[in-house]
């Protein structure tokens, strides 16, 4: 799960990690009122999306008074914003943040991350602050740091300041440096969270060390125990099929493509997508409906796919382990019921109680073709839309 | 011969009177495993249909002599199960559950590296040597014993190039699922390791998908080392950049992990790769017969 800028910001900020003030607006009033507030000179408005690259993107501005910020607010707020990340389409802003304004002398890059290769939560640094750092990762490796953090121990004292010294800090940067990063990895471990990006990390010209931006995302295994991190969920930046899977615990991703696809099991999900493209059309989402799907739970599955206009064709593939056929095959009936089902339907199903399965469809009046594997079901729900 | 277990394997299941527990003891034993013992806290001295059941592992361990025990506790108490199983000594722990936080895997890997027990999972199927034992969620009767290794990240997709390598007469030695996370105990190369001393496996198949780099890491060990004919199946050359494909593992972050980057590392370490789903028994009976 991601949240918004202000909302890590806010996170961070709970755990003693040092960022500018600031205050979420709504409105152009409110806005306005929070630039007063504030009480400075100057403030940065910065439009809140699940997106980066939103400064290039004319997302952020720096002003100097209340109507400058009311009229910036009232430019961005309801409208879509494009950014390199967005796609075309954009994304609506619905806040945006109104933060003191900091006299950069640097930027770095700080990261933290559940790292897989080495099964452990690692810190990554880089002096190439304010850049994409994936981009730097592939163009300049040399100028990035990792460093691996042991869960037993936490951030040793050793590591704080060979970070600090790899990104040249000095000084009383150092010790600065070094509390921040132990305040930051407390927050990752307490919050359960699977990321946290502060690109850039600045020092400023009264030689302070703070996070200029934020960016947090969370374990979605770990939101049973953060009731506050799950309030900090914004539906608005999800897809809305997404959402509604979501609450029939089934997973789902949306695609772009026109073979809605059923499948039990993640790998066997993916791979499913893969024969629908190797026989030459598009997979229009990814849905598993896991191991022990009950009859309601499919009858959902199948309302999500239909819902999707641009679903041309459904393809079922099914590997009964846990999952029974039979069950399988009674809420497909059910959901067919429920919604008229205007599209080709092809169905492979394979193990337990398949044969129950395939006379509970036969026997329901529904139009289903049959397929006797994989690839008999990829070639037969392709003829069938005329791709 | 096999690798980790097989008709003496002494297993124990944690989490024995869950609906799961239950339902998969219960096919494991009629498999022709033999289920030892059951752990649930507070239920020490009560059976499950004549399998007895201990309040710690530690118990169960003495008393049953087991050598291996299977997870099925909600993932809030996954970690802790993990962690009792090492304690007490059990040599293989597998971890069927699903949804564990990454955080509590970091510190069971971390735990687990300074003792003897090998972890399987978590979020994996389980391991099973056909026609000797089975621990685990995998129907048992797709399989037939023979002389395939498989080894893969995907349940259902296993049991997919499972059935098919059966339907064409083909064997397996054993078959282990080592989990769609993204921090597993058991990796693919641990896997391949084990499968190369095995004189009773001739060739392996092995399924990955995107996300991580473990797939790459595979292909080098196998070019290195490896003495046995692979084939392979990447899932997911389709998936979009960014998003979780269902497995908590199954991302592309940051321009890496996808199905292209591993097919071509597979590739250039001379592993056989199935383009389709569909071809994975069909391409394994292929490159036997070239090797014959």
């Amino acid at each position: 799960m991601n949240i918004h800028e202000y909302q890590a910001k806010q996170v961070l900020a709970r755990f003693g990690v040092p960022v500018p003030k600031g205050q979420f607006a709504t409105t152009p009033d409110e806005a306005a009122a929070a630039f007063t507030a504030l009480g400075q000179p100057k403030a940065v408005v910065k439009a809140q999306i699940h997106a980066g690259g939103r400064g290039k993107a004319g997302g952020v501005k720096i002003l100097t008074n209340a109507s400058e910020v009311r009229d910036f607010a009232a430019r961005l707020l309801g409208k879509p914003l494009v950014t390199h990340q967005t796609g075309p389409e954009g994304r609506v802003v619905r806040r945006v943040y109104v933060e003191e304004a900091s006299n950069v002398a640097r930027e770095l890059y700080l990261g933290m991350l559940v790292d897989r290769k080495a099964g452990t939560v690692s810190v990554i640094a880089s002096t190439a602050g304010g850049m994409d750092i994936e981009e730097v990762a592939a163009k300049t490796p040399e100028k990035i740091l990792t460093e691996p953090i042991n869960p037993m121990l936490g951030v040793a004292g050793f590591q704080a300041r060979k970070i600090a010294f790899a990104l040249g800090l000095k000084d009383k940067q150092v010790g600065q440096f070094a509390a921040l990063l132990a305040s930051l990895y407390r927050a990752f471990i307490e919050t359960d969270a699977s990321l946290i990006e502060i690109n850039p990390l600045v020092v400023t010209a009264e030689d302070r060390v703070i996070c200029l931006d934020a960016k947090m995302s969370f374990d979605d295994n770990g939101l049973f125990r953060h009731a506050d991190i799950r309030e900090l969920r914004d539906a608005n930046e999800e897809d809305p099929a997404e959402t509604e899977a979501a609450k029939y615990d089934l997973s789902y991703v949306h695609l772009d493509g026109n073979i809605g696809c059923m499948v039990n099991g993640a790998g066997l999900a993916m791979a499913t997508m893969d024969i629908v493209k190797i026989y030459g059309a598009e997979p229009a989402n990814f849905l598993d409906v896991g191991g022990g799907a009950s009859t309601e739970k499919v009858a959902a599955a199948f309302h999500i796919l239909l819902a999707d206009k641009r679903v041309k064709g459904v393809l079922i593939n099914i590997f009964g382990g846990i999952m029974r056929c039979d069950v399988l095959a009674q809420g497909v009936v059910e959901a067919a019921k429920q919604v008229k089902l205007n599209v080709p339907l092809v169905v492979r199903m394979e193990g337990t109680n398949v044969v129950e399965g395939k006379k509970i469809l036969a026997d329901s009046g529904i139009k289903v073709v049959t397929a006797s594997d994989m690839a008999d079901a990829a070639r037969r729900i392709v003829k069938e839309i005329g791709a | 011969m096999s690798i980790l277990v097989d008709k003496n394997t002494r297993v124990l299941t944690q989490g024995i009177t869950g609906v799961t527990g239950q339902l998969h003891t219960r096919a494991c034993k009629e498999y022709g495993t033999q289920m030892v013992g059951g752990v649930v806290p507070g239920k020490g001295g009560t059976d499950f249909e004549r399998i007895p059941i201990f309040d710690t592992v530690e118990q169960a361990r003495k008393s049953t002599g087991c050598n291996a025990t299977v997870i099925y506790v909600p993932p809030a108490f996954a970690a802790d199960a993990m962690l009792e199983a090492a304690a007490a000594g059990i040599e293989l722990v597998i971890c069927i559950t699903e949804g564990i936080p990454i955080l509590d895997m970091v510190k069971v890997k971390a735990y687990l590296a300074g003792t003897k027990s090998r972890l399987i999972g978590p979020n994996c199927p389980g391991i099973i040597t056909p026609g000797e034992c089975k621990i685990g969620i995998m129907p048992g009767y797709i399989h037939k014993p023979g002389d395939i290794g498989v080894v893969s990240r995907s349940g259902t997709l296993t049991y997919e190039a499972v059935y098919q390598l059966t339907q064409l007469g083909i064997g397996q030695s054993t078959c282990i699922g080592i989990g769609g996370d993204p921090i597993v105990g058991t990796t693919h190369i641990d896997a391949l390791k084990l499968f190369n001393e095995d004189p009773k496996t001739r060739a392996v198949i092995m399924i990955g998908e995107i996300g991580g780099t473990a797939e790459e890491e595979a292909a080098e060990y196998i070019k290195q080392h490896f003495k046995k004919p692979v084939v392979a199946f990447i899932a997911g050359q389709t998936a979009p950049k960014g998003r979780r494909m269902g497995h908590a593992g199954a991302i592309i972050s940051g321009g890496r992990g996808t199905a292209a980057d591993k097919i071509a590392a597979l590739k250039a370490a001379g592993i056989t790769v199935a383009m389709s789903p569909a071809d994975l028994g069909s391409t394994m009976k292929s490159v036997l017969e070239s090797k014959k």
